[in-house]
């Protein structure tokens, strides 16, 4: 007991991701209430120079794990030198962001190292000396409770978005552990041979703070420039219901839903969304809730903070001249 | 493929939240499953040859929706049904599949990227580990070689995709825009009838029991309650758009500090 509590790092382009130091932030207190230790553990080709982005968030170690091989994401690169340094370490616990790149990357070295996992967390707490999770089931429907057994270390993945980082403590050190993991070009099975970025700068719609989202009253395709110049101004990234995506207005990374992407902002400005169950389950968990649509009976106005019920092509330009005018004062 | 209850099913929680309450709920094909076998499907053919067979881990109702996906047109189904198998983690199903697996010849695995009632994205990968395979996840288009010994692959990716090649067998797990699911047609059903629906026991995979359904299981859930309801909406009022606009940035600036 007492092996250590991990978060690994999840890093882009020598950027890390914010879920990271969200989960650092919450696992501080689970870590001095066990009596151990919080390490960060960063995988990549080129990453010294993260080593110390992690203290500051509440880790009291930082694995730098760099070889030429993990340049590239690929599950197996990255899965043995996850799992070759759990074998070797470990841990009582490890956790991902629930990004792509956790979702991918969990369950493998979940079964390679016989750990128990729990997916898309939203919450963690001790009770007592049980470590228990908290994760939405049936699209957000349903939160279950989920305790650990039958293995010596749990994962769990959580959610972007949700967890609330603590400021940084630039007085907090770490101590640095660099890793040079044994990987050979046989262990990477898949071959990537093209990466296409089609929102290169945008932020991601399971990362963004604010969404504008528009949906089957937006009418046509061409409209949704005043959802762009909305988002623009707020610093929101832009969405699409369902019925949008599949009316080909707005491409299927856009969508936001039970089959599109699950969201987590602090601000989500629905416009001509009905909020059918379906939609509900990729943002209902967004700390606020604003509708605009001109049917009174659309189900988004029983689950909003605030709701306007007119004519969105009146009020969403109304709405970004107002916000103009107010961020000018 | 997994039955799962429609996305438009009411769930329920018993009152003292020890479990979920499905009574009464309408089932289906679990929609990532779907695309999946619609991509099987489509594979069989363009290639004018391969069977396609599904894999369903469940209780005695799965059998009308492994009749479905029959219908849709794949040629076999193992029904994985147990009281072994009852009370699985998503490491513990992946585990009892790749028992199965193991025993016929693959080339592609597809699988959900998730069941839309647990919404836990594990068994396609674990599956894969277990197999020692490779994997794919969120594939959006698969082109198999004609050697069928590699696959090219799109996958999404965070604000993009990326092109893949990957050796076969493997398994990919499937993200919506892969493909648009047939219906099953009348023919279709009528056929699905007659085609072999296999049910497996614990022992015919050889499964150790320890280690599948609630004794194997590494996670478990204690507790089950519905979502806090939120607080009721405020709409806003005004005698024009303008003005309920500026209302609403008001206090989205103001109360809320929101923007």
């Amino acid at each position: 007991m007492g092996k250590g509590i991990w978060v690994f790092a999840e890093q882009e382009d020598g950027k890390v991701r914010k879920v990271t130091f969200e989960i650092l932030s919450n696992m501080r207190k689970i870590a001095d209430a066990k009596g151990e230790q919080l390490s960060a553990v960063c995988l990549g080709k080129d990453i010294a120079a993260l080593a110390d982005k992690f203290a500051p968030y509440g880790a009291d170690k930082a694995y730098i794990v760099s070889h030429d091989l993990l340049a590239q994401y690929t599950t197996d690169g990255y899965a043995k030198a996850l799992a070759d340094l759990i074998v070797k370490e470990q841990p009582s616990m490890v956790f991902f962001g629930a990004t792509v790149m956790g979702k991918d990357l969990a369950p493998k070295v979940a079964v390679r190292v016989n750990a128990g996992l729990a997916a898309d967390c939203v919450s963690m707490k001790l009770e007592g000396d049980k470590f228990v999770v908290r994760r939405p089931m049936f699209s957000g429907k349903v939160y279950a409770e989920v305790a650990f057994q039958n293995t010596d270390i749990m994962m769990a993945s959580f959610r972007p978005n949700v967890l609330v980082a603590t400021a940084p403590d630039a007085a907090r050190t770490a101590e640095v552990v660099n890793v040079t993991p044994e990987i050979a070009a046989s262990d990477i099975r898949v071959k990537v041979v093209e990466v296409v970025k089609t929102a290169a700068g945008k932020v991601d719609l399971t990362e963004a703070e604010r969404i504008v989202s528009g949906g089957r009253g937006m009418k046509g395709p061409e409209n949704y420039a005043m959802i762009e110049e909305l988002a623009g101004v707020i610093g929101a990234t832009v969405g699409a219901s369902r019925a949008a995506v599949d009316a080909g207005w707005r491409p299927v990374s856009d969508q936001v839903g039970q089959t599109g992407k699950v969201v987590s902002p602090n601000l989500y400005i629905a416009c001509g969304i009905s909020g059918a169950i379906q939609h509900y389950a990729g943002m209902g968990t967004s700390k606020m809730i604003v509708a605009i649509n001109k049917d009174s009976e659309a189900p988004i106005f029983t689950k909003c903070d605030y709701g306007i019920v007119d004519d969105l092509f009146k009020v969403v330009p109304a709405l970004t001249a107002e916000v103009k005018k107010l961020m000018a004062e | 493929m997994k039955q799962v209850p429609d996305t438009e099913a009411q769930i329920r929680v018993k009152s003292d939240g020890t479990d979920v309450v499905l009574d009464g709920v309408k089932f289906i094909i679990s929609p990532y499953d779907e695309y999946g076998i619609e991509e099987a499907l489509r594979i069989k053919e363009k290639m004018g040859a391969g069977k396609v067979s599904l894999m369903c881990m469940g209780p005695a109702r799965c059998v009308e929706s492994i009749r479905t996906g029959l219908a849709m047109g794949a040629d076999d189904a193992f029904h994985l049904d147990d009281a072994a198998f009852e009370g699985s983690d998503p490491l513990a199903t992946a585990k009892a599949l790749a028992a199965q697996i193991k025993k016929l010849e693959y080339d592609v695995i597809f699988c959900g990227k998730q069941a839309i009632d647990d919404d836990q994205s594990q068994v396609g990968v674990a599956l894969a580990e277990n197999l020692g395979i490779p994997h794919v996840s969120l594939v959006t288009k698969v082109e198999v070689a004609a050697d069928k010994k590699s696959a090219k692959v799109s996958r999404q990716i965070v604000g993009g995709e990326e092109i893949i090649e990957v050796p076969l067998p493997a398994v990919l797990t499937t993200q919506k825009g892969l493909n648009e699911p047939r219906y099953a047609s009348l023919p279709g059903i009528m056929k699905a009838k007659k085609k072999p629906l296999a049910p497996v026991k614990a022992a015919d995979i050889g499964i150790d029991a320890a280690t599948v359904g609630a004794a194997g299981a590494k996670t478990k859930g204690i507790n089950f309650s519905l979502p806090p309801a939120r607080t009721a909406a405020k709409i806003i009022a005004g005698a024009s758009p303008e003005e309920k606009a500026a209302t609403l940035a008001k206090a989205l600036r103001e109360d809320a500090k929101a923007i």
